[in-house]
């Protein structure tokens, strides 16, 4: 029995994601306000398939609540929202998640493996125990990110990086369609950096897509595909090549003149 | 002195019976408040359920227990609603959320009981929080060999009876939705994104708290409820870094908070010299405090002392202090 | 009989009813005044509960006082001791949960509730120790935990009251401490207040307020004098001082309410019904307040969906998208459309709204520093937010070159 919640007449299996279908995530008009202020406005978006999206804009230019109201995490004032074609309550198990790590109580007493299994929930369902073969694909997930060894630590006892690598196996072993990752690059070390991207690029192999809100416009074009600029509303869309450009990322960032990438390395180095 | 065994069975082993369940059944599923910070739940659902057991008691017209449950069992539904509605629709902490409705309906419950007095109705709102464990007599044995014998099982007062169902109710729904409690618990949005409604479990949990606090009040009243939902996991807390092993251990403690404190009010006076026993709820209440204190001083990791010797071990090897030593 | 009644109840308001009854209902009042100032504060401290804790940590302190009256050979009960020795065990109390949320791992809310019952139950055994001593005098001790207007003698219900004013007093003396306090406790640290001991100020006052109420509405309920008030405050403003006096005056009104029907009416228990009136303000202002209050926000968030909702449907049909559903018999309703086309009130509507969503656009676009400035952007017609020069602006910039 899977965790159908709310969804009594989805008896059929989900679709699975085709090149020609609907595409894996599609916004339109999508607001959502705080009291009467509005954090996203009239959002409309259409995520290519497969491929590393990078959401891209200031602080508090609403990337995180996208990706909330995205799953349904934050009510919004309108618009809708589509997860290969169907709203995302029926795709639930189409969908993997991220969370920024400051939103769990990392105190909590469960090991790194348990954490990990938590993302094969969906699919073991009401009732049934984590049987062996759950904890086996979770150990998997953890290889694949370098954290085998720490399976059995708990995770307060964990550094910030290997946190973040823990989510991002959790992530792994939902073996979804579509992701959506709230910085997963924010404030870790260099072997995490390697580690996080890696699993990217073993996703988009997999022909998965991966929506990342991504902070460090460094290493957008780097280690991305397309790229949303947020500011509120959608500024410009598409691949890296086409958006990441300096009169786009001043229209992003407030109308500020954008440094050029070396320009703002050696500011990063100065400071 | 000892006291013979004729009135330790049919006196005080009902009593230590009815204690032990109340307390176990009641560290279970505190475990799941604790690490949900939802730890003054307990305390609010336990004073709000009062004008649901006196409204239950005005529409019965009787004593009868089933009435005063479902009432119990209502209000304290209500409140959850309540409170949830004030903290989410209202803005505010939840906190105040909870001390805002369970106060208003306390107040309600007192002035039921107080204008139901009018018409010589005896209920004080004085055995809620007390509880009236010294009242639970188990009339059949005669001695241990009696024991043997089931009509004297059958003949157990309804509270032990009670209470073991509602720890049984307990043991059987925190096994069968062990895991989703532990997701909901831990990360109620991924548990929303894979479609486990975090929301329910939230009111689910409410509502097992306070059928537990329901089935125990009865015996060992509020107060001892609040403590037994607190203190054995808060202790358990700071012995264990496992989930299943923090809940087991909490139900141990609890047992052993219940045996250690009816032992002392029961049987410590008469120690001392005196003829009188202590309040028993009460006395519990104290132990379960104990237990934390000794967890929070000398647990192997967490305790305060312990955590000192490990830090200066650090100290001593590697000039390095652990993050999780620095915490403060 | 009702009009006796009437009569009787207005001498009481009107602290015409005799002198003790409206030294009490005075004092009372006094007691919410204070519990709503000092709340007011302990709310936005996020420490709303800890008061709950204080308030049941007092039962042990009473019960030691008491038993230690009896050992010195007091004949009656000491209220000055027994409030003493409530004063020392809420401390103890409030310094465990302070010492548990600090040096262990365990939340604040598992510290409160773990003293609290435990400090309780400590309290009970020591309750039925008294009681197997048979002393005398000690029937009055119950009257702490459910509280006892009636039982309240002139002469304190005086000094209850004048403490009470004291109280409120030291908050409106330190309301600009408070205030830094209350609303960023790191940065009054780096400002060089001194936030230890301001904090500590602030729960000496909590303490004040919980043993002064002890008596009149016990220690169960006295959290809700705490509590109640300011959080039904909350709801009418957003401005500090509005908030502390909207929280004094509910305090108040609820003391002497609460006291007045209590005085009247047989059976009723002045604690309970001070809380319960307390908590008919609350459920008002929760429901009814303009500023925060529940219908007033459904009603905000209501016609912030439909506005969205009937731009979107308008623009859709303007550029020629059918629209289905509710929103199309919303726009039926207000006779924008008929038989799926446009009226000629729907084309000046839609216009309106497309033109509102690009002229939003561009202003986004250029000026996203200015958005703070302007609340309601993108929702309220552009017209309303932005002056007539800038809106020009902004149609040149986004006119179709």
């Amino acid at each position: 029995m899977q965790y159908l919640w709310r969804t009594p007449g989805s008896r059929t299996a989900p679709e699975e994601a085709s090149p020609i279908g609907p595409p894996p995530l599609e916004i339109r008009g999508l607001t959502v306000a705080y009291h009467r202020r509005p954090v996203l406005w009239n959002v409309d978006y259409a995520a290519p398939p497969g491929g590393l999206i990078a959401v891209v804009g200031p602080n508090g230019a609403g990337k995180s609540t996208l990706i909330k109201a995205c799953l349904g995490l934050v009510p919004s004032v309108s618009g809708t929202v589509e997860v290969f074609g169907r709203p995302i309550a029926r795709q639930r198990r189409l969908i993997g998640y991220v969370p920024q790590r400051e939103s769990v109580d990392w105190d909590f007493p469960v090991s790194a493996l348990d954490v990990v299994a938590m993302g094969r929930y969906g699919k073991i369902g009401w009732f049934r125990p984590v049987t062996r073969a759950h904890k086996e694909a979770a150990l998997h997930a953890l290889e694949r990110v370098g954290m085998a060894d720490f399976a059995k630590r708990q995770i307060g006892q964990l550094s910030g990086g290997q946190q973040q690598r823990v989510f991002l196996a959790r992530a792994l072993a939902q073996e979804a369609q579509l992701y959506f990752m709230d910085e997963p690059f924010a404030g870790v070390d260099a072997a995490t950096e390697r580690a996080v991207l890696q699993v990217l690029r073993d996703l988009d192999a997999a022909g998965r897509t991966v929506i990342c809100v991504h902070h460090d416009l460094q290493t957008v074009s780097d280690y991305f595909d397309h790229a949303l600029l947020l500011n509120t509303r959608v500024v410009a869309q598409g691949p890296v090549a086409r958006v990441m450009t300096p009169d786009l990322l001043s229209r992003t960032y407030g109308g500020r003149p954008m440094p050029a990438p070396a320009a703002a390395a050696e500011e990063a180095e100065a400071s | 002195m000892m006291p013979d065994v004729q009135e330790f069975l049919q006196i005080d082993a009902p009593a230590l019976l009815a204690a032990v369940l109340a307390c176990a059944a009641c560290a279970l599923v505190g475990n799941f408040l604790v690490l949900r910070r939802q730890g003054m739940m307990g305390d609010a659902v336990s004073h709000a359920i009062l004008p649901g057991i006196v409204g239950g008691f005005l529409v019965a017209g009787t004593r009868e227990t089933l009435p005063m449950m479902l009432g119990a069992l209502a209000a304290a539904a209500l409140a959850g609603l309540l409170i949830e509605a004030v903290r989410r629709l209202g803005r505010l902490e939840s906190g105040a959320a909870m001390g805002v409705v369970f106060t208003v309906m306390f107040a309600a419950g007192v002035v039921m009981i107080e204008q139901a007095s009018a018409g010589g109705v005896d209920l004080d709102a004085d055995c809620v929080l007390y509880g009236q464990l010294e009242t639970i007599l188990w009339l059949a044995p005669k001695g241990w060999a009696s024991l043997a014998d089931p009509a004297v099982w059958a003949a157990l007062p309804r509270e032990v009876l009670t209470l073991a169902a509602v720890f049984a109710l307990c043991v059987a729904l925190v096994g069968l939705f062990y895991k989703e409690l532990k997701i909901t618990t831990f990360d109620p949005a991924l548990a929303s994104t894979l479609g486990i409604p975090a929301g329910l479990f939230h009111y689910g949990v409410v509502l097992l708290v306070a059928a537990t606090a329901i089935a125990a009040f009865e015996a060992v009243g509020s107060i001892l409820v609040i403590a037994m939902l607190i203190a054995p996991p808060a202790a358990a807390r700071l012995l264990t870094d496992r989930l299943a092993a923090q809940i087991l251990l909490s139900v141990a403690l609890g047992v052993l908070a219940a045996l250690a404190g009816y032992g002392a009010a029961a049987f410590g006076p008469m120690l001392l010299g005196a003829s009188h026993s202590l309040n028993a709820a009460g006395m519990i209440a104290v132990a379960s405090g104990l237990i934390l204190a000794l967890a929070v001083l000398f647990g192997p990791r967490h305790g305060l002392l312990g955590r000192r010797r490990a830090v200066g071990r650090l100290r001593d090897t590697s000039g390095f202090i652990a993050p999780e030593a620095q915490k403060p | 009989m009702i009009d006796s009644m009437f009569d009787e109840a207005l001498r009481i308001l009107t602290f015409r009813s005799g002198f003790n009854s409206a030294v009490v209902v005075a004092g009372t009042a006094a007691l919410g005044l204070a519990g709503g100032t000092v709340g007011t504060f302990l709310l936005l401290r996020r420490r709303a509960l800890v008061s709950d804790a204080l308030s049941h940590a007092t039962l042990p302190g009473i019960a030691v006082a008491f038993l230690v009256g009896a050992a010195l050979g007091l004949p009656e009960r000491s209220l000055p001791l027994l409030l003493a020795g409530a004063v020392a065990s809420g401390v103890v109390g409030l310094l465990t949960v302070q010492a548990l949320t600090r040096f262990t791992r365990l939340t604040e809310d598992s510290a409160i509730g773990a003293v609290l019952s435990v400090f309780f139950g400590l309290g009970v055994v020591l309750l039925s120790v008294i009681q197997n001593l048979e002393l005398g005098g000690q029937a009055g001790l119950k009257t702490f935990i459910l509280g006892q207007t009636a039982a309240m003698a002139q002469g304190e219900a005086i000094a209850i009251g004048l403490l009470a004013a004291g109280a409120a007093l030291a908050v409106a003396l330190l309301f600009k401490e408070l205030r830094v306090l209350a609303f960023d406790p790191g940065f009054a640290a780096v400002q060089g207040w001194p936030v230890g001991a301001l904090d500590l100020v602030l729960m000496g006052l909590a303490t004040l307020v919980t043993v002064i109420g002890l008596q009149t509405v016990g220690l169960i309920l006295v959290v809700a004098l705490l509590i109640i008030p300011p959080a039904a405050a909350r709801f009418w403003t957003d401005r500090l001082p509005a908030l502390t006096v909207a929280a004094a005056v509910i305090g108040a009104l609820s003391g002497w309410l609460g006291a007045t029907l209590s005085a009247l009416l047989p059976k009723l228990p002045a604690g309970a019904v001070i809380v319960l009136v307390a908590g008919g303000f609350f459920l008002l202002s929760f429901l009814f307040a303009p500023a925060r209050g529940l219908v007033a926000a459904a009603l905000r968030q209501g016609r912030l969906r439909l506005t969205f909702a009937e731009r979107r449907a308008l623009t859709d049909l303007l550029d020629g998208r059918p629209v289905e559903g509710s929103v199309a018999l919303w726009l039926r309703l207000r006779g924008y459309i008929r038989d799926g086309a446009l009226t000629p009130a729907g084309q000046t509507a839609a216009q309106a709204a497309a033109r509102d969503r690009r002229l939003w656009e561009r202003f986004l676009a250029d000026y996203p520093a200015l958005l703070p400035a302007h609340a309601n952007w993108g929702v309220d017609p552009i017209d309303s937010v932005l002056p007539g020069d800038m809106v020009r602006l902004l149609e040149e910039r986004s006119a179709p070159s």
